[in-house]
């Protein structure tokens, strides 16, 4: 078991490692200077990536060898897709598609 | 600003972040109740939501208190796991521009889902964008970290069924990543943020497969600059 002084070092090291990741890019781009070009390219290309990466890292648990494994979350994605295209409200596509999912891991599957 | 204009911003913010008050409660309150249930006092959930404020980043920081004293692997650890937070940052450079002081607390609060709001919302001309986007982070932070006590504190009293209530985050990503889609004119950046990170899924597994993805796609939009101009790919 760490001591005291241990946990906080351990604790600080973390902070300061998120710090980084966060502040990195505004430390090098100034915000009193133009950005280069490349950098704001990437700042709109990157988005439509990055949230594609964040619906595979949520789903990154899931497994392709039993049907429980990713059914709830296939016919919850097709719900959420369904729902979106017809009424386009953030609220019901994510509440429905969340309750859809609740019901068929509790009560279905 | 005055305080009615304050009021209305955050009366704007509010709702957006409805489904991280719902997400960010029930994460919050599974982190309290995982951190109890390694035998830390309250204080520890509850700090480390404070100065972190990374979900997966603290869920492995209860870990690494048990484990070995070894600060600097815990260090290069955290620059892994969050090292999405450098894509965030690229793309809110402009965004968060001349939002004065508010910018420090803008980027020490840039979790997923600030950066997903904050990046995708449309703000009418009235609302302050500077403000609305502090208002979101802020609102988001307070979600977290009261999940996290209510979590530390009373967790093992929770009784009602919440399996499945975690897949709101999901939802959100989805829709959001469904939102952007039916937005954009092509969809060249949103497939290759698909077809990497599956490709590194597979190739290195849940654990690792993050940077490699990182990588690819900075490499492929680095590679296709020359075809791709601006206003392709913003509508």
């Amino acid at each position: 078991m760490m001591s005291l002084t241990q946990q906080i070092i351990i604790i600080a090291s973390i902070v300061i490692g998120t710090l980084l990741t966060r502040f990195l890019p505004f430390m090098i781009f100034k915000s009193n200077k133009p950005t280069p070009k490349y950098i704001k390219y990437l700042g709109y290309v990157l988005p439509p990536a990055v949230f594609g990466l964040l619906v595979v890292y949520s789903l990154k648990d899931v497994t392709l060898t039993s049907l429980e494994g990713f059914l709830p979350e296939l016919l919850a994605i097709g719900l959420i897709i369904v729902l979106h295209y017809w009424r386009r409200s953030m609220l019901l596509s994510i509440a429905g598609g969340t309750v859809f999912y609740m019901f068929l891991v509790q009560g279905v599957f | 600003m005055s305080l009615e204009d304050h009021l209305s911003t955050l009366k704007y913010a509010f709702p957006k972040t409805l489904p991280i008050l719902a997400g960010f409660a029930f994460l919050g309150i599974a982190y309290g109740v995982y951190m109890h249930s390694l035998g830390f006092q309250p204080i520890y959930a509850i700090l480390m939501s404070v100065l972190i404020f990374a979900g997966s980043m603290e869920f492995v920081a209860g870990s690494l208190l048990l484990g070995a004293f070894n600060p600097f692997s815990a260090f290069l650890l955290t620059l892994m796991i969050n090292a999405r937070h450098l894509f965030y940052g690229i793309s809110m450079l402009d965004k968060y521009k001349g939002t004065g002081k508010k910018k420090v607390y803008l980027i020490y609060g840039m979790c997923d889902e600030s950066f997903v709001i904050n990046n995708t919302s449309r703000i009418p001309s009235t609302i302050d964008k500077g403000w609305f986007m502090f208002y979101v982070t802020l609102l988001n932070q307070i979600y977290w970290v009261g999940g996290t006590t209510i979590g530390s504190l009373f967790g093992s009293m929770v009784t009602f069924n919440t399996d499945g209530l975690e897949f709101v985050m999901t939802a959100l990503f989805v829709v959001i990543f469904l939102d952007q889609w039916m937005k954009e004119r092509n969809h060249i950046s949103s497939v290759i943020g698909i077809a990497a990170s599956v490709l590194c899924l597979l190739i290195f597994g849940t654990e690792h497969f993050i940077i490699p993805a990182m990588l690819i796609i900075l490499i492929f939009l680095t590679l296709i600059k020359k075809f791709i101009t601006k206003h392709e790919v913003i509508s």
